[in-house]
């Protein structure tokens, strides 16, 4: 391999792994001398490897399509992305200070809204914001905090800064994928283990445990919980039954809970109802209770706001955590951590223009062949303009959507996402754009992961990582190039 | 523990049996066919006839010859108790059951899934059956070795054991019920080698029975005392007695099951009273379509207690 590897150019981009053409950065130093002298038969077999042992271990993501839902093999490139451990710390704690001030932000607007009182954001961003929901009002979930989890995707652009992207509250998945990422590594490139100091990442299931009981509204020693999911036709529906498993928690449907009359949730057993103390919930606030939100779902539970509200259960997130994922909202992230924290932002945003400002909508309507507009309160990325590579005709429809109503919308500059090498072809690599999803834990204490999930776009030269859109992934590794091995 | 879940469970091992049970019946049915003088008539259709899927069959299929028989009965997706389908619901209902079977179950009931899927064609073609057979059968052995080395015995485990169990007793009813067809319809023409001299002991490999009944009953096979050993022997775990019996005493550890326990219990105290040796071919295939319904009242009665709608 060592041709492919003196050949790999990535252009203008900044490459997580090769700081020039023929130079490895220094956390990457080993592995890549590593992988150079694996012949190219030797590489291939590895490659294979993994993707069998994927087959084997069942890792997979549903993709719906008109035909029906299909099952899909996890991708992944068994090039791992690292990072040094050095900047790795400095970006964790500026992941916990932004969720810390998002959950302070959220119980600020369910309570006296002393932010928009203040003129830090306009009420009118909240007004009309898709996910605030005033059925909230009020209601005081432990500690205060509302997005337990988070699932925050950070970008490289040229500079090799880490920027925020989106903040991911409702109910961001991947991390079973980051979990399982490693054991496929381990079973792959065994060699590399032994030489470089690689942070472990399997401890994530036991911090999402302490703060998923630490939530628990009845004091007891082994309080009882589920993980909600959709069902297995939900694309996540792989994760949902590996962090069940991982936590020793039930995994529940919506028609496995029941609320009785004293406000109690409780599930379906052999022995019959058992109370249900913290309901870790994988579906959407719209579908969570028939009774306030959408009363035609099948997948929610009648009663469970009602039994929220009372403090009798603890719904993580909690309902109306989604308020912050609003684009709009993230754009003021920078300002509320100021206004709650008194502190400067550790880590940047994308710079964003928000359509609702006369100024700055007329400078993304002139621009928009070189901006990525994206509507306000979507995920997944869909219904996005992407400038560069769009046609006139997506332009001019998008300048429609944005003057209709131009709240929805907001546009961010085209970024030149960070590479890593990928398996390109037989023996050979290429440049790949890859994103980052660290996850994010808070309850009574905070954590961050090691790394997180890296997505990767196959194609080349495109920027859609996400798994429904031919995204790939790939093991993340953070490496501490200052100590030894201990 | 979930009523859902535990539904679940109950039925991934009933899959995994019923895809046992048919390599098995495959597998010995291959070997005897090549045992049995050329003027006996006993052709694959009757695998179909044991397994009560008559009709499924004709909807599908005109010609009754053995490459559609193992067709239907392995790789037919459309056929809900064939091979092939059995995996891929044995592997659902460990998918939505992760959170309480072994972690191992999942990998492994991926790779028999896959082991399948790849090799299907040559359990339809004669040439290297036996070698897919047998890795089907040892695979399956292995998840059920595996769920009773590692697991919890609690609630789970008792779920799964009735499941096994009840398919087992099932099985069995209708391999011996082929056995006892096959008897009837075979004329006792007096030369060396007869159906009738051969299809007591296939019924014994059918169950891989054949140590264990040498062992237990020490004479030559004879269809009575093979018919007697099967239902009644309280030792053989393939024994419809013993396969009761075993229901019994999981449904005892589980809550809320006094009432089908005592049911179990009539059950098997009417059965007692039975003298099978005495039955002849038309009696005993009577008491076997007795057994079967019965087999579907226990279910009935399982759904109900555990696995209620709400």
């Amino acid at each position: 391999m060592k041709d492919a590897w003196s050949r790999y150019d990535c252009g203008d981009f900044y490459d997580e792994l090769i700081s020039s053409p023929g130079h490895a950065r220094q956390a990457a130093r080993k592995l890549v001398s590593c992988l150079r002298s694996l012949g190219e038969e030797d590489f291939n077999s590895r490659q294979q490897l993994a993707e069998s042992t994927i087959r084997e271990m069942g890792i997979s993501f549903t993709v719906y399509t008109e035909e029906g839902n299909i099952d899909r093999c996890w991708p992944f490139d068994i090039i791992p992305r690292v990072i040094s451990k050095r900047q790795w710390d400095k970006t964790a704690a500026g992941l916990e200070q932004r969720l810390q001030a998002l959950n302070l932000f959220i119980d600020d607007l369910y309570h006296e809204q002393k932010i928009i009182k203040d003129g830090v954001i306009p009420e009118f961003v909240l007004k009309q914001s898709a996910n605030y929901r005033t059925e909230c009002e009020g209601v005081t979930p432990p500690y205060g905090v509302w997005a337990h989890i988070s699932g925050t995707d950070l970008v490289r652009d040229r500079d090799g800064e880490f920027y925020v992207l989106e903040d991911n509250l409702r109910v961001p998945s991947g991390v079973s994928y980051m979990i399982e990422n490693r054991s496929i590594m381990k079973r792959v490139l065994p060699e590399v283990f032994e030489s470089v100091d690689i942070a472990p990442v399997g401890e994530y299931t036991e911090k999402l445990l302490d703060t998923l009981v630490s939530l628990s509204p009845r004091k007891v020693k082994n309080p009882s919980i589920a993980v909600l999911t959709p069902g297995i036709f939900n694309s996540a529906y792989f994760e949902h039954a590996f962090l069940a498993q991982q936590l020793g928690a039930e995994l529940v449907e919506g028609s496995d809970l029941i609320v009785q009359d004293d406000d109690c949730v409780y599930m379906k057993t052999i022995a019959g109802l058992e109370r249900v103390d913290v309901i870790y919930r994988r579906i959407d606030d719209e579908f969570l209770d028939p009774e306030v939100f959408n009363p035609k779902s099948v997948l929610g539970v009648s009663g469970l706001m009602r039994a929220w509200r009372k403090g009798n259960v603890a719904l993580a997130n909690a309902p109306g955590a989604g308020v912050a994922d609003d684009k709009v909202v993230y754009a003021f992230v920078p300002a509320m951590i100021k206004y709650y924290l008194d502190q400067q932002p550790l880590l940047p945003n994308v710079e964003t223009y928000l359509c609702y400002d006369k100024r700055q909508r007329d400078y993304v309507l002139a621009n928009l062949d070189k901006l990525v507009v994206k509507p306000a309160n979507e995920s997944g990325g869909y219904g996005m303009l992407i400038g560069p590579h769009s046609t006139r005709k997506q332009r001019e429809q998008f300048a429609d959507l944005i003057k209709a109503k131009p709240r929805n919308y907001i546009a961010q500059p085209t970024l030149g996402l960070s590479t890593a090498p990928a398996i390109v072809g037989r023996g050979d690599l290429g440049p790949r754009h890859v994103d980052l999803r660290p996850f994010v834990l808070q309850g009574k204490h905070s954590y961050v992961t090691t790394g997180g999930l890296t997505r990767v776009a196959m194609r080349e030269g495109s920027l859609v990582v996400n798994s429904s859109q031919g995204g790939g992934s790939k093991d993340t590794w953070v490496v501490d190039t200052d100590g030894g091995r201990k | 523990m979930l009523s859902k879940v535990a539904e679940r469970v109950y039925w991934a091992a009933r899959y995994l049996e019923r895809i046992e049970s048919t390599a098995r019946l495959v597998s010995s049915y291959d070997k005897l066919l090549f045992d049995l003088p050329r003027s006996v008539e006993i052709s694959w259709y009757n695998l179909i006839i044991i397994n009560s899927l008559e009709q499924e069959f004709a909807s599908r299929y005109s010609v009754k010859d053995e490459h559609n028989v193992l067709k239907f009965l392995l790789a037919d997706d459309t056929n809900s108790a064939s091979i092939i389908s059995s995996i891929d619901a044995m592997r659902e209902n460990v998918r939505t059951t992760r959170d309480v079977v072994p972690e191992a179950s999942w990998e492994l009931a991926n790779e028999l899934r896959l082991y399948i899927e790849e090799h299907i064609q040559q359990g339809i073609n004669r040439r290297r059956r036996h070698e897919f057979l047998d890795h089907v059968i040892k695979s399956c052995q292995q998840i059920f070795g595996m769920w009773h080395g590692s697991m919890c015995h609690d609630s789970a485990w008792h779920f799964l054991s009735l499941g096994r169990n009840l398919e087992r007793a099932d099985m069995t009813t209708r391999i011996l019920d082929a056995g006892v067809s096959a008897f009837i319809e075979t004329r006792d023409e007096g030369s060396e080698v007869t159906g009738r001299q051969i299809i007591p002991g296939h019924v014994l490999r059918s169950l891989n029975a054949e140590q264990a009944y040498r062992r237990a009953v020490r004479s030559r096979v004879s269809a009575g005392e093979v018919a007697s050993f099967i239902l009644e022997n309280e030792f053989f775990p393939r024994s419809i007695n013993y396969c009761h019996e075993s229901i019994r005493n999981h449904a005892r550890r589980l809550p809320g099951g006094r009432e089908f326990v005592a049911q179990m219990q009539d059950l098997m105290s009417l059965l007692a009273e039975i003298k099978v040796q005495q039955l002849d071919g038309k009696k005993m295939q009577a008491h076997l379509n007795n057994l079967q319904l019965s087999h579907m009242n226990i279910h009935n009665t399982i759904s109900q207690t555990w696995f209620p709608l709400w």
